[in-house]
């Protein structure tokens, strides 16, 4: 027995209203804790998968859609660049390293993307099984895209056109892939896209020439012939920040983007609708603030003849202001907690439906230290509403009320 | 056991209770009489230290209860004083046990499930321990009430108007369970009423008059 078995007992004597002032301040907190899991998650990984990438060059378009497409295989590329131009600019010597991108078809909505061992070297990605390709059309599957085809080394597929499920519907059935090893899970963009060769992208569009000879598609296709969907640039030198850019732009058909401008710019655009749910959800903590409010105000014009009585069993005024500031704590400590664990698990459903979608990974099982200031938040919200019942309750006049009892 | 003196009440300047003396040995029974509106509730709450008066001084086992703060008068009435309210005032959402180990708690006492064991097994209620007061008879909650009221063992127990509005038979369960209590634990027991029926049973009788 102490003022939290009365404050407990008082709440589930009016368990109906208990249970609508909880859902109310669950709802907001739920959606701020929503909030915060995917934005800083995305945040983070976006940020992990453009790291060390200076500029991404592409064919001229949107420069946000050739970081989306090269960068996090989400947008359709651009077009697509010369390998002859390519090859010019990575012999710049502004530029320290350039990997290259060639971006067609897809593997049941996951991406095939030719490029090199340099790609594979950039995300620290370290085999799971098997080994690395070594000629056109071998291939190794990210640790996800494994995982979903239960496919290991030794198994083969066919690439459909395209960049995604029910795109083009045009299957490549002449240039069959073999996987020939799968990465570890590395937390990037590399976990959910199969990885081969540039050439096996070449060797798979290069029908009109009739080769038979596919490991020899480097040799035997025309320069001209030969494309790429993107480089991925890092600088020899900040200064290259400067002046590279501009020299790609004026100087050749492709497009420099640079990542860190064009995430940023992103999350500008997304942060206006993270800012308009916030302020949403901000609105309903404040109602269920005024709730709270009106619940322990009604209470304690149901209750003055119990406060009067606890009166005249010994308790001081304190005690009783303390008892109604407890409830009102008890009730958003409720809210908080419930409201945190609804937004963990809307998190994890919307991983879940993102994985579903081949996009960004999100996870509903971690935690913030922002979740602490959430209940924080939430407490002093359930103070605050109790403040003026917990204020009527110290000046009970006792006489009076049982006078009138 | 309690000494009034010179003492005082007015409410918006209109005096409504003047008891020049008054003195109670510790064990005695008192009956308060008077019709309604002469001053018996809050010569009860005066004593409780409720209600503080507008002069003259109230001593209670040895106690100068003005010159207590208030938050030490709350403690004194915990650990002293037990009362009877008229309408019982049980706390609807607590069980019977939790209404008396909240007596207990509120008094700043140590909470002693034994004793309220003791006090409902004495007043032949323990079968209602778990019970909530909608759950009890009108005689039950009478019970409970009285078990409340002495379950700290106080040294004073007041109550108001305890047999109005019931039946012969029903006003002498709730003297008796008064009269029995405070001899248990040797509390002075004041009574105040306008009830003609218990007049008979207690020799000591304090009139306060009607005023006009």
């Amino acid at each position: 027995m102490n003022l939290a078995t009365v404050s407990l007992a008082y709440l589930r004597a009016r368990a109906l209203n208990t249970t609508l002032n909880v859902l109310l301040l669950a709802l907001g907190i739920a959606t701020i804790t929503l909030l915060l899991l995917t934005t800083s998650q995305l945040e983070e990984r976006m940020q992990r998968d453009a790291r060390g990438i200076d500029l991404v060059v592409g064919a001229k378009g949107s420069p946000m859609q050739i970081i989306l497409s090269s960068i996090y295989q989400l947008d359709v590329p651009t077009g697509n660049i010369s390998w002859k131009q390519a090859q010019e600019l990575a012999r710049h010597r502004a530029v320290k390293t350039v990997i290259p991108l060639a971006l067609a078809d897809n593997y049941k909505g996951f991406r095939i993307v030719g490029t090199n061992h340099d790609y594979v070297k950039h995300y620290n990605a370290r085999l799971a099984q098997g080994r690395l390709w070594q000629a056109p059309l071998e291939a190794v599957l990210g640790a996800e895209v494994a995982m979903r085809t239960k496919f290991g080394p030794g198994a083969t597929f066919i690439g459909a056109h395209g960049m995604g499920v029910g795109e083009g519907e045009h299957m490549h059935e002449a240039h069959a892939y073999q996987v020939v090893g799968v990465l570890a899970p590395t937390g990037t963009v590399v976990d959910r896209i199969v990885l081969t060769d540039v050439t096996s992208v070449w060797a798979v569009h290069a029908d009109q020439y009739d080769i038979r000879d596919v490991a020899r598609i480097a040799e035997l296709l025309p320069d001209d012939e030969k494309e790429l969907t993107a480089l991925l640039v890092q600088y020899a030198s900040p200064i290259a920040a400067a002046t590279l850019p501009r020299y790609i732009n004026q100087n050749s058909e492709m497009q420099a983007a640079s990542p860190a401008y064009e995430t940023a710019r992103l999350f500008t655009i997304i942060g206006v609708g993270v800012d308009v749910l916030r302020g949403f959800a901000l609105v309903l903590i404040l109602a269920a603030g005024l709730s709270v409010f009106i619940a322990l105000y009604n209470a304690l014009l149901e209750r003055r003849y119990d406060l009067a009585v606890m009166r005249t069993l010994g308790a001081s005024p304190a005690k009783l202001m303390v008892l109604m500031l407890f409830e009102g704590a008890l009730l958003a400590g409720f809210g908080a907690a419930l409201g945190i664990v609804i937004g963990h698990a809307l998190t994890e459903a919307l991983g879940v439906a993102f994985r579903a979608a081949k996009q960004v990974a999100i996870t509903g099982w971690t935690w913030m230290s922002a979740e602490l200031w959430l209940f924080a938040l939430a407490l002093g919200v359930g103070v605050v509403a109790a403040l003026l019942p917990a204020w009527r309750a110290y000046r009970t006049d006792i006489a009076g009320t049982l006078a009138r009892g | 056991m309690f000494a009034l003196r010179e003492l005082v009440h007015a409410y918006d300047g209109r005096e409504v209770l003047r008891v020049p003396e008054w003195r109670a040995a510790q064990g005695a029974h008192w009956l308060v009489l008077g019709p309604s509106g002469s001053g018996k509730t809050t010569l009860l709450h005066i004593l409780a230290g409720i209600l503080r008066p507008t002069s003259g001084s109230v001593g209670i086992a040895g106690q100068d209860l003005a010159a207590l703060k208030p938050a030490a008068l709350d403690r004194f009435r915990g650990e002293h004083i037990g009362i009877v309210l008229q309408r019982l005032h049980l706390m609807p959402s607590l069980t019977v046990m939790n209404n008396l180990l909240l007596a207990q708690y509120l008094s700043g006492l140590p909470r002693d499930g034994a004793r309220v064991r003791e006090v409902l097994t004495t007043l032949d209620i323990s079968g209602k321990a778990d019970a909530y007061p909608h759950e009890l008879s009108f005689g039950q909650a009478q019970r409970v009430a009285v078990a409340r009221a002495v379950v700290n063992r106080p040294k004073l127990l007041l109550a108001d108007e305890p047999t109005s509005n019931l039946d012969d038979a029903r006003c002498e369960q709730a003297y008796e369970l008064l009269d029995s209590q405070a001899r248990a634990c040797g509390a002075t027991l004041v009574i105040a009423t306008h009830d003609q029926r218990i007049r008979a049973r207690m020799s000591n009788r304090f009139e306060l008059r009607g005023r006009p």
